[in-house]
């Protein structure tokens, strides 16, 4: 069984399929037709985007009528934005200690 | 920190001295092991490296250099694959500096060279997507 990261990367590690999580994020909810208009691909496509979105928990449908309408679930992102900010304070450290040696390589 | 996750880091600095300065403290030995940690780097595409720490060691490969622009390197520890980053801009008050590191699992590889350049514009956009009210 996929890690719930390894899905969750390989969910956004395609650049049509991220546009359209990024769209929902940005827009807010939205139908597939919409999303297709800006998405400059087919609407099958789309279609399939957004059911392995769904996958991995970035988007849920909600059926009205004969439409489904698509939303961002950002709070699946939290892993990775979690791990980010662990490794954010690594580097920071690093790079504060870089300038302290570019202020003595002035001496 | 276990070693099934995906991670990007993205960090900029305006830095108050000039790329060139900037640039020997990034790939002098001696200088690097100052604020990074104890090496073997030489600035040779190709030149695999050790970065030695009490904690443990990251082992390391040159990938690209551009003197005073920029340069990455594979950043190898703790069952991590990934690469590290650097790019220095000239600006009027000194450098902006960026580093980027992009890491994948093993098996991960093929997604990595063709998500690495989009992945990272994206995550740096998490913070703020996720700021935003539903």
């Amino acid at each position: 069984m996929p890690h719930a990261e390894d899905l969750l990367f390989r969910s956004l590690a395609d650049p049509t399929r991220r546009a359209i999580f990024e769209n929902l994020c940005r827009s807010g909810e939205q139908t597939v037709a919409a999303l297709t208009a800006a998405a400059g691909v087919s609407q099958p496509v789309v279609s399939k985007h957004l059911g392995l979105l769904r996958e991995a928990g970035l988007v849920e449908g909600r059926h009205a009528g004969r439409q489904t309408h698509y939303s961002a679930r950002r709070e699946a992102l939290a892993p990775l934005v979690d791990w980010t900010r662990q490794m954010t304070g690594f580097w920071d450290g690093k790079l504060d200690a870089l300038e302290d040696l570019l202020k003595r390589m002035d001496q | 920190m276990t070693d099934t996750q995906t991670r990007t880091v993205t960090l900029e600095r305006e830095i108050a001295h000039p790329p060139e300065k900037l640039w020997r403290a990034l790939t002098q030995p001696h200088l690097m092991a100052e604020w990074l940690m104890q090496n073997d780097f030489v600035a040779e595409p190709g030149h695999s490296f050790r970065f030695t720490a009490d904690w443990g060691a990251v082992d390391c490969k040159v990938l690209e250099i551009e003197p005073h622009r920029s340069l990455s390197y594979r950043w190898d520890a703790m069952g991590l694959e990934s690469v590290v980053t650097w790019t220095l801009t000239p600006t009027a008050g000194g450098t902006h500096l960026k580093l980027e590191q992009t890491g994948f699992r093993h098996d991960q590889g093929q997604a990595f060279h063709g998500a690495r350049f989009g992945w990272t514009n994206f995550l740096n956009q998490l913070e703020t997507l996720l700021a935003r009210p539903e």
